[in-house]
């Protein structure tokens, strides 16, 4: 029982992601050993080009590494077949993107109902359930609009309720408030912590944003494909 | 995932209609054309098709088409008349005069001479008078075409006197015929009559029309006529089919309407393939999206064909809704008389909507299938 409790969300050990540009193979990620807990809002910080967004991909299911291993609620996800890992994505994590990707054309409340309309479940049944997640990121009243009648923190918040509406164990965002100015990026951050951070449930950020440093329960900070700091806030030289 | 799908598409209102557009444009022209074409070169065959009740025609070994032909001696009748199994045996002649008309005009005209005693060589049906007005002196019976081609429209062409051949000529009856391939006017007169208003040489029986008598089939009847006589004998079929056959072999018609069929196709590839092309890649993010979010390739390419199948069933209908009522509207002009759409030409503009569909969503679904899930975070 206490083993299970203990178990991590995400545990890489020697993660390495080269890639091939030209001629030249370039090492984006150096071995990349990493424990996320469950429960945790983690942040991943860090300059451009460092490999954030690679290291990301990589926990969540849609990037191979080239070597190393990542288990995802003890799942060994990359000697799953090519099915059973998308099947494995769309049980068990949700997805938070800078530029929303909403499906233009689909109201708010249909946008959030994606996950479970792809987990087979009726159109009305599912669109009830997204309702009720909109309600608890407080734009149930934007339900019936399409994407491009909401501003884009709104937009965000329909997205970050398809991200949760089917309850994952493990939610990823790269840069999710980039496309948001200070303030409507601050209300959705504090909405994904308050509705988004369970007990067993792992949110993982990726995030140059230093207005919302604050809300992480742990921040990573990776240097040319290394992780140079782990702790709870921000290292002094940042 | 497959009403998702659809609203995609159906959201994205002027690529929609582009593609509805494409496939519509493609199945109307290539119905269209095809329609036409066929029942063009079936008119090849009116001239046996207008003497229903023949079952086999005789004619000089040479003659190929009911307008065609050789006149043979009249005494080829009777040699036909010999022939076990021949259940009646008739001369018919056919033959190209000149008309002149009230208002001066010359035209070209098919003079068609029916057998005296019979008058089988008439078409079946009459649309005004009766068959039996040929009895009276410089009788003839026009076709329809002749009558919109020769008189104003109201104007009734009972009792017309026409100079043919600079022979006097009266019109007594209108004959419902289908028209010729050239849908040149055509005027039925007794075969004697015939013999007068054209002149010639000694030869002037162009066929022998043959009913075959209930013990024999008219295939095995023309191989006995054929044995017998030393002339060539054919049945109606076979006739039928040598008229469409002349026409494809000696005219540009197939390949100029297979060049439009063509172009109707490769339009439609063209304005669906892009529209397509350009649908799926402004929604390339939203399908990365769903790559990511756990949507299988397999239910990609269902949703990429469930798109396609909408386009395809409303834009060909409105393709085949175009054809017919193209077809309707000009059935009442001369030129389309009688034109159907035979079956084979929706399935066969249905199999090219169907190709055209599968070739360029299989292009299109490509770039999805390619898109990297990873592509989404970039
Ligand atoms: N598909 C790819 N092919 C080639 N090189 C790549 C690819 N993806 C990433 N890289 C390279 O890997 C390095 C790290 O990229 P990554 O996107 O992980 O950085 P990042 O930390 O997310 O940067 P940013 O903050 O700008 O998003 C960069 O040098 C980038 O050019
Ligand atoms: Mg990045």
């Amino acid at each position: 029982m206490s083993d299970q409790v203990k178990q991590p969300a995400i545990r890489t050990r020697g993660v390495i992601r080269d890639f091939k540009a030209g001629q030249q193979t370039i090492r984006v990620l150096h071995g990349i050993d990493l424990d996320v807990c469950p429960g945790e809002l983690t942040y991943l910080v860090g300059e451009s080009g460092s490999g954030k967004t690679t290291m990301i991909s990589i926990m969540c299911g849609i990037l191979w590494p080239t070597e190393g291993e990542v288990e995802v609620f003890g799942t060994d996800i990359y000697s799953l077949t090519d099915t059973e890992l998308v099947n494995f994505r769309l049980q068990n994590i949700g997805f938070i993107f800078q530029q929303y990707n909403l499906i233009p054309s689909i109201d708010a409340a249909s946008n959030a109902a994606v996950p479970l309309i792809a987990q087979g479940m009726g159109r009305k049944e599912a669109r009830a359930r997204a309702v009720k997640m909109l309600e608890k990121l407080n734009i149930a009243d934007q339900a019936d609009k399409l994407p491009n009648q909401l501003s884009g923190g709104q937009q965000q918040r329909v997205a970050i309720a398809r991200a949760l509406v089917h309850e994952p164990r493990l939610v990823v965002c790269d840069e999710p408030t980039a496309a948001l100015d200070a303030k409507s990026g601050r209300r959705v951050m504090d909405l994904l912590r308050e509705v988004g951070v369970a007990e067993d449930r792992s949110v993982i950020i990726v995030t140059h944003d230093n207005r919302i440093f604050d809300l992480a329960d742990r921040i990573l900070v990776l240097e040319d494909g290394r992780i140079t700091h782990d702790g709870t806030e921000m290292p002094e030289d940042h | 995932m497959i009403w998702i799908a659809i609203r995609m598409l159906t959201g994205d209102k002027q690529k929609f209609y582009g593609l509805l557009f494409g496939i519509a444009f493609s199945t109307l022209l290539i119905t269209q054309q095809l329609t036409i074409f066929v029942n063009l070169i079936e008119r090849g065959a009116s001239g046996v098709y207008n003497v229903p009740t023949a079952d086999v025609w005789v004619m000089d070994e040479v003659s190929r088409t009911t307008d065609v032909n050789l006149p043979m001696p009249s005494t080829a009748l009777d040699r036909v008349r010999g022939v076990p199994g021949v259940e009646w045996a008739v001369p018919h002649l056919r033959a190209n005069a000149s008309v002149r008309t009230n208002e001066g005009d010359l035209e070209g005209v098919s003079v068609i001479g029916v057998d005296d005693a019979t008058l089988i060589g008439l078409p079946k049906v009459m649309l005004e008078g009766d068959p039996n007005v040929l009895s009276q002196p410089s009788s003839v019976i026009i076709d329809d075409v002749g009558t919109t081609r020769f008189f104003p429209e109201g104007e009734s062409p009972i009792g017309a006197r026409l100079e043919l051949n600079d022979q006097r000529a009266v019109i007594r009856g209108i004959a419902d015929a289908i028209p010729s391939f050239t849908s040149q006017v055509t005027l039925y007169t007794k075969y004697s009559q015939a013999l007068n208003y054209v002149p010639g040489t000694r030869n002037r029986l162009s066929f022998v029309l043959v009913g075959a008598s209930d013990t024999v089939s008219a295939d095995e009847l023309t191989d006995r006529i054929e044995a017998q006589t030393g002339l060539r004998a054919r049945t109606r079929d076979e006739f039928a089919q040598d008229g469409v056959d002349f026409i494809i072999e000696n005219t540009g018609i197939p390949l100029n309407f297979g060049i439009t069929v063509l172009l109707g196709f490769i339009v439609g590839v063209a304005i669906v393939g892009l529209t397509f092309s350009l649908f799926i890649r402004d929604n390339i993010k939203q399908f990365g999206a769903l790559k990511a979010i756990g949507v299988t390739n397999a239910k990609i390419r269902r949703m990429v064909a469930a798109q396609a199948g909408l386009v395809g069933i409303i834009g060909y209908g409105f393709g085949i809704i175009g054809t017919v009522i193209f077809i309707w509207g000009f059935s009442a002009d001369p030129t389309f008389k009688g034109f159907y759409i035979p079956w084979q030409i929706p399935i066969i503009s249905l199999a090219a909507v169907f190709i055209i569909l599968a070739l360029t969503g299989w292009i299109a679904l490509r770039n999805v299938l390619k898109t990297e899930p990873a592509a989404v975070f970039r």
